[in-house]
């Protein structure tokens, strides 16, 4: 009988924690979404910023989109030291309560294999996967190769 | 020939002289470049390959233009097309300077940049740029050429791959003698400001001309 009330009590509280701490997705916030497109059916750059208002980190471990059969996360590296080389990472975290930047020259999205052609101006739904299996749909812009600034 | 004692007294001063001013000329009084100074360590332009209009060219038709060589390929998503974007922008302000520039950008991946590939991938960015592609050997004897590297990494088992390559800009003045070098860190600014001082100064190769 007695056995009950911590069950209980740990079955309410389960319950609660579920509730308030909800998923890694819906803290995050996205912004400056663009993807840079280069002509014909090369890879484009896709770039994005996350802010994350939890009091815990959030991991993004992909991204996907029915525009495009195949997106990979890529680390740009090398600028330091005069090479350049791209790398598929597996992860990326936003920390709690800050931000991380997917912007040209470091972290971005290498979207491939387009179902359609894109033009410049037009927004593309990209679903960014979280670590605790949530995701968030994102609309993208499609600006022109010569971008410099996602302003 | 024994030259009368006045004639001598005079013309050795006279030589000295226009020596020591020929020497002031070309010696710099360092230029003020804000890029990093390769003159003189790098050799000059040369290389035959097939431009993005099918065309066989050499680094002699491009003698009289400011170049901007950078090596690169167009499957690469971020850092290629950011820094042609910022070449872009250099050409912008130029304005009318820009005629005098022309952008090479060298294929380090051949067998994927075909002239027809190049020719939209580079008139995307700039009308300044133009492609460069041809055999294995040839893009890498002028990578070697310029102390450039560039590794074709493993597929990534559905037959794409990626191509890691140095990120530098090489710059060469209208003779084909080569003078700076602009690494991704360096600013627009800086290489606006070298530019303006190497498109300025005609066709020289050495020196401050009066």
């Amino acid at each position: 009988m007695l056995s009950l009330i911590p069950a209980g009590l740990l079955f309410a509280s389960a319950l609660l924690s579920s509730g308030a701490h909800a998923t890694q997705a819906e803290h995050i916030r996205a912004s400056h979404a663009w993807i840079r497109l280069l002509p014909g059916t090369l890879p484009a750059g896709g770039y994005v910023t996350l802010r994350n208002d939890s009091d815990q980190p959030a991991s993004l471990i992909g991204a996907s989109s029915t525009a495009y059969g195949d997106v990979m996360l890529h680390q740009s590296m090398g600028q330091q030291t005069g090479m350049s080389r791209m790398m598929t990472i597996d992860h990326l975290d936003v920390p709690a309560h800050g931000q991380v930047a997917l912007a040209p020259a470091g972290y971005h999205l290498m979207l491939e294999k387009a179902t359609h052609p894109l033009q410049v101006g037009d927004t593309t739904k990209v679903t960014l996967h979280f670590a605790d299996g949530s995701s968030l749909d994102t609309d993208f812009l499609a600006r022109p190769a010569n971008t410099v600034d996602a302003d | 020939m024994k030259l009368p004692r006045l004639a001598r007294l005079t013309l050795l001063p006279l030589l000295l002289a226009s020596v020591l001013l020929l020497t002031a000329c070309h010696r710099d009084e360092p230029m003020p470049w804000q890029l990093t100074d390769i003159t003189g360590h790098m050799p000059d332009l040369s290389f035959k390959l097939t431009d993005d209009t099918g065309k066989t060219v050499t680094a002699a038709d491009y003698r009289g233009k400011v170049v901007l060589l950078y090596f690169g390929y167009t499957h690469c998503p971020d850092v290629c097309p950011l820094t042609l974007a910022h070449l872009h922008v250099v050409m912008q302000q130029l304005g009318k300077l820009a005629d005098d520039t022309r952008i090479l950008f060298v294929s380090v991946d051949p067998t994927r940049d075909t002239p027809d590939v190049l020719h939209g991938y580079v008139n995307a960015f700039d009308p300044h740029a133009v492609g460069l592609t041809g055999s294995a050997g040839d893009i890498e004897a002028l990578s070697k050429r310029y102390r450039s590297a560039f590794t074709r990494e493993p597929d990534k088992g559905d037959g794409s791959y990626d191509v890691s390559h140095s990120s530098g800009i090489y710059v060469f003045d209208r003779d084909g003698k080569a003078r700076l070098l602009a690494t991704p860190s360096d600013t627009q600014d800086k290489l606006i400001h070298d530019l303006h001082l190497l498109l300025s100064t005609g066709d020289q190769s050495l020196g401050n001309r009066p």
